[in-house]
């Protein structure tokens, strides 16, 4: 099959980009999205020209690495499926192909389609975790967590922090990532003593990457390859409004808020 | 090259005890004072850059992904061994220990394989409080399984993301300690070569892949965490980013490699579909407890439906070679079977290069809903990649290269030769022998990471007296050039073929001579040809663009050109290894029915080859294997 | 920095003013619309509904309409300065774009609020203070001497332009509603874990009944039911 390429291209962080055309020929329908375009770029490198950067690693939808806007949708027209992982045979022989990066402020493009995620780092890093240091665990058994938990908090665990919340959503809003990881570690017994915290500081610091709010357009639900549910959401509100009701009430205690 | 292993003395299970009360400690106010360069931020490197930093040190931890948490340790689907006995099956952590010993066919020291068996009840503690989403069971407790033929349920697991969650728990410790600021993190940093002053290791040279700026950054000891090299293969079940530089130049800075040539064939990966194909996928091993592996018994019916052949011209060979493991023996040797049917002429697919995995008989037996039930999520990963319904067709799957047991030589506290390098997870040799067995990868790159070399490390900067060295150290200077001049001559050569054509075919060569069955024949004809294809690769690359951005090209260029070294190495490895065992195969050592044969008179030892020079051929360092506990046998799955 | 204002400046608690003050409008709609349908009972019922509110219930009625004035403020700022963030957020739009999930409903809250927002000013100018007087019923009184809200409605609508402009308004209301009833629960967090979360049945049946009981109204009179 043979396909038109439209694809985003801009040389550094600080240029201006525009679309280009390309032509893909002889495209089976056995290889993946990523695939087509390394043939694309052997093409593009043989004719002495940069190939598309683009960002990929494990290629089996699991390390979140790769993701690009496909005409218009965010990792492409397959459901539950990161951008590695879609296969041509959904395209149509002679179709246009629309491949624009993930758009965000807080993902600015580096080059072609490749953007920086550190954000999402950053909101990890300012309470996405328990505090446990190495060495101080008992033994695993002495903490019991009911199936139904355990498994709740698998199902927000399976985020791949590739960002296709963000850039599906008409808002730009990181919450679908922000709340996989509060339901993930709330959902556990050991995640209940930082609750708290971690729902008023990761929420913060969502805030103040700017990223947009939520309308609960369920869009990020249907572009997360891991298919995380916007109950999450639900339940980071909950946690964000139960950590300001208890920062007041350590202050009325006098504690250190 | 003298090869101190340094194993502590006394009975097997008081050595890492008595080893701990013997290691120097560092004083908790001078730890800040230090600091200690991880490279990679997997299960080995992450855990042990989080873990560093809680003791107080000052971390740089680098990675070449976007992020931490896109380290390959993510793909691991299966599980984690640790022998908790939770449930009461006769578990011990001398079963996991001769289980491993014995899996890894009797290459690996048992000092380091007690002492992983040892750690691994306490990574399941740890992985826990931290929230870990282990499989339960209805009560709360802890769920096991069996895993990679073991006779006992000693894995734990989370789904198929095992690995995932793993990493994320490391991950997240790693961020919670970047946020106190113990740990630095450098996202998008490739290192190009080890700084040594005074031969020990000071540092490293990275390249910022954003800005393509070349920098060094010293520290008091470094760690290397950077993962196997299977990506040598060019098709392997490794993400595409895995590579060996790391290793490969510390390897021409004076650490020892120890037994390239141990690499390990997955069997259940889907198999190759075309030209085009980049890697491969991994489909989980668990799907051999209810998939029967079969192939056409006569040639002519290779092309048919598998479903209008009948049962009576099937071959369920693995069921036939190894009656009593069958569908269930470990994974060296259910892939060289397929290789062998591949061979005869009778694999399917295209190239004729698959066997079937047959679920058939289980939907008829359970049902399709309990099948769906175990491994819905498998089947529609295979649908989405192949087009094809596994719950009406039989799967196609062939071995792929997916785990290198070998890597930089250490002794007991992780260091290499080169005093002050580290070396943790798939990137050292040290635990898996010759063969790994199943669940056993995440125990140890969390074993190394968490509980090992925090505490070797500090062993070594408090025995250890490090004077200062300065950015403008003439050996500092002298490194930093080196890596500027490679780039540059890269950049220079402006050749006519890409980057990716040259790993494909040192790929294919390496797979037809170095794979699943090697011969000395085979094997001196890919040392003739590798080293060919590395001189073209150094006159006719093309490499678009300049040094000065990201410049996808040029890193892969880099990593290729060290592939091509690394992968005469294997050979000359492969070739030395007058024997057959574990993921080694060599077609003159086997028994009359095709099993391996170990030559244990000759080649109980460890190889550890000794760069010797550019143009020269490396030396041989030999560490012979003592086995004081376990009685060396003849692997047997029949 | 303190609590509170820290949750008044992040987006999920403007998010909640949004909701809280969304499910007092809801709540209003709903009282006000059960009010209207009287109208179908007679002159007399409605004429003296509304004189009873504006007579012996006037403060009730005073303190209903300062908890609204006060949601409505709240509402719209939050909603402006929300729109003003997430317009923020993507700096650089797509060229291609095409939405998956997202309801119409959803993607009109913007555009349908503006519109109500104007609607209600030109209600309240309408009926309430009755500055705006299409149907020339200023200070008609009925025969019990209450003023004559009937025969404004009946009037009114009878004229095509101003019937139109409120079934037009109340379909936008129902939009807004149809998310707005299901996000604002949401959002608060009251929402069960579902199978299927975008699902909203109960948001349906809101939406559906008060946009249909302020649409019987002027169809009632171009239909010449209510005359």
């Amino acid at each position: 099959m043979n396909l038109t390429l439209h694809v985003w291209r801009q040389t550094g962080p600080d240029t201006n980009g525009t679309m280009e055309r390309y032509e893909a020929r002889d495209v089976s329908p056995d290889m993946s999205f990523l695939e087509m375009l390394d043939v694309v770029n052997e093409g593009l490198v043989e004719a002495g020209q940069m190939p598309i950067a683009f960002d990929h690693d494990c290629r089996e939808g699991i390390c979140g690495s790769c993701g690009m806007m496909i005409n218009g949708v965010a990792h492409g027209p397959s459901k539950g499926t990161a951008t590695c992982q879609l296969h041509m045979r959904t395209f149509e022989d002679g179709a246009s192909v629309y491949i624009e990066p993930w758009r965000s402020r807080a993902f600015p493009v580096i080059k072609d389609l490749v953007v920086n995620r550190g954000a999402l780092d950053r909101i990890i890093a300012a309470g996405g975790f328990i505090s446990a240091q190495t060495g101080g665990a008992q033994d695993a058994n002495n903490i019991p967590v009911a199936k139904q938990d355990s498994d709740d908090a698998m199902d927000a665990a399976a985020c791949i922090g590739c960002g296709a919340c963000v850039a599906a959503c008409p808002n730009g809003s990181a919450s679908l990532f922000t709340a996989a990881k509060i339901s993930h570690l709330g959902a556990l017994p050991q995640g209940q003593p930082e609750r708290n915290r971690r729902a008023q500081r990761m929420v913060l610091q969502m805030d103040s990457e700017g990223f947009g709010h939520c309308t609960l357009y369920g869009e990020c639900q249907e572009a997360c390859p891991k298919e995380i549910s916007i109950d999450t959401i639900a339940r980071m509100n909950r946690d964000f409004v139960g950590s300001t009701v208890a920062a007041r009430e350590e202050k009325a205690l006098g504690g250190t808020g | 090259m003298e090869l101190r292993s340094k194993i502590p003395s006394g009975p097997l299970e008081k050595k890492w005890d008595k080893h701990r009360f013997e290691m120097k400690l560092v004083n908790p106010a001078n730890k800040r004072k230090h600091t200690v360069i991880v490279v990679g931020s997997g299960l080995a490197g992450g855990a042990a850059a989080a873990t560093l930093s809680e003791l107080g040190y000052n971390v740089k931890c680098f990675c070449f992904q976007d992020s931490p948490r896109r380290a390959h340790s993510i793909a691991a689907q299966g599980g984690i061994n640790a022998a908790k006995n939770y449930q009461n099956d006769g578990d011990s952590i001398f079963r996991l220990f001769y289980d491993t010993i014995k899996g890894g066919d009797f290459r690996a020291r048992e000092g380091n394989v007690y002492r992983l068996a040892q750690t691994s009840v306490n990574i399941i503690d740890q992985c826990v409080a931290q929230g870990v989403p282990f499989a339960r069971e209805y009560g709360g407790l802890l769920a096991n399984r069996s895993f990679g033929g073991a006779q006992v349920s000693r894995t734990f697991y989370a789904r198929g993301q095992t690995g995932q969650q793993l990493l994320l728990g490391a991950y997240q410790a790693l961020e919670k300690e970047v946020s106190k600021g113990g740990v630095t993190m450098y996202p998008r940093t490739e290192m190009l070569d080890v700084v040594i002053v005074n031969g020990r290791a000071r540092g490293i040279v990275v390249r910022d892949m954003v800005s393509g700026a070349i920098e060094t950054h010293l520290a008091d000891a470094v760690i290397l965490g950077t993962g196997g090299y299977g990506n040598v293969f060019f098709l392997s079940t490794n993400a595409k980013g895995s590579n060996a530089t790391a290793i490969w130049r510390a390897y021409k800075r004076g650490a020892a490699f120890a037994n390239p040539c141990f690499t390990q064939i997955h069997p259940t990966c889907i198999p190759v579909a075309g030209e085009h194909q980049s890697k491969l996928t991994l489909m989980s091993e668990s799907l051999r407890n209810d998939g029967r592996v079969w192939v056409p018994k006569r040639k002519e019916d290779c092309a048919k439906a598998p479903n209008a052949i009948p049962e009576a011209d099937r071959d369920y060979y693995l069921e036939r070679k190894y009656p009593s493991f069958g569908n269930l023996s470990p994974r060296d040797i259910a892939s060289r079977a397929a290789k062998e049917v591949c061979d005869e002429g009778r694999g399917v697919g295209p190239g004729g290069r698959g066997v079937y995995l047959d679920f058939g008989d289980a939907i008829k037996r359970v049902g399709v809903d309990k099948i769906a039930e175990r491994y819905g999520n498998l089947f529609e990963m295979y649908q989405r990649i192949t087009d094809e319904n596994p719950y009406e067709v039989p799967m196609r799957i062939y071995p792929a290269v997916h785990y290198t047991m070998g890597g930089l030589w250490v002794d007991y506290n992780l260091m290499s030769t080169i005093p002050g390098l580290h070396v943790t997870g798939e990137a050292n040799f040290s635990d898996h022998g010759a063969n790994r067995l199943g669940a056993s990868a995440l125990m140890q790159g969390l074993a190394d990471g968490y509980f090992i070399v925090p505490l070797t490390i500090g062993d070594y900067i408090g025995s250890t007296k490090l004077e200062p060295v300065a950015a403008d150290h003439p050996d500092v200077q002298a490194t930093e050039a080196a890596v500027r001049d490679r780039v540059n001559k890269l950049l220079a050569v402006k050749g006519t073929r890409t980057v990716t054509s040259f790993h494909r075919e040192l790929g294919r060569t390496m797979w037809e001579y170095c794979g699943m069955a090697r011969s000395a024949e085979g094997l001196r004809k890919a040392l003739e040809i590798i080293p060919k294809l590395r001189d073209e690769f150094w006159r006719d690359v093309r490499i678009p663009g300049t040094g000065a951005e990201l410049n996808q090209s040029l890193e892969h260029a880099g990593r290729v050109a060290d592939f091509f070294e690394l992968a005469e190495l294997m050979c000359l490895d492969a070739l030395h290894r007058e024997e057959s065992c574990g993921g080694h195969f060599r077609v003159e050592h086997q028994t009359p029915d095709g099993e391996a044969l170990r030559d244990d008179e000759h080649f109980t030892y460890v190889a550890a080859w000794e760069f010797a020079g550019e143009g020269k051929p490396p030396v041989l360092n030999k560490e012979p294997l003592v086995f004081e506990n376990v009685a060396l046998s003849q692997r047997s799955y029949k | 920095m303190n609590s509170l204002v820290a949750f008044y400046r992040s987006t999920i608690g403007k998010k909640i003013l949004m909701a809280v003050s969304g499910l007092i409008g809801i709540g209003f709609v709903i009282l006000h619309m059960a009010g209207n349908l009287q109208v179908f009972i007679g002159q007399n019922k409605i004429n003296s509904y509304g004189a009873m509110l504006h007579g012996p219930l006037a403060e009730v009625t005073w303190l209903l309409r300062l908890v609204l004035i006060v949601a409505v403020i709240v509402h719209v700022l939050m909603a402006y300065q929300l729109t003003q963030r997430s317009a923020a957020a993507r700096p650089i739009d797509y060229q291609h774009r095409s939405p998956q999930v997202s309801t119409l409903a959803s993607r009109t809250m913007k555009w349908g609020g503006i519109l109500l927002l104007v609607f209600i000013v030109v209600h309240i100018l309408h009926f309430t203070t009755e500055a705006i007087d299409p149907a020339g019923w200023r200070g008609m009184t009925d025969s019990q001497g209450h003023r004559d809200v009937y025969g404004n409605i009946v009037a009114s609508f009878r004229i095509w332009w101003v019937a139109l402009f409120y079934i037009v308004a109340m379909l936008a209301l129902g939009l807004h509603l149809y998310h707005g009833a299901w996000a604002s629960v949401r959002t608060l967090g009251f929402a069960k874990p579902s199978p299927h979360p975008l699902h909203r049945r109960i948001a349906l049946v809101v939406a559906a009944i008060v946009w249909l009981g302020f649409t019987l109204v002027p169809v009632g009179v171009i239909a010449g039911i209510i005359r």
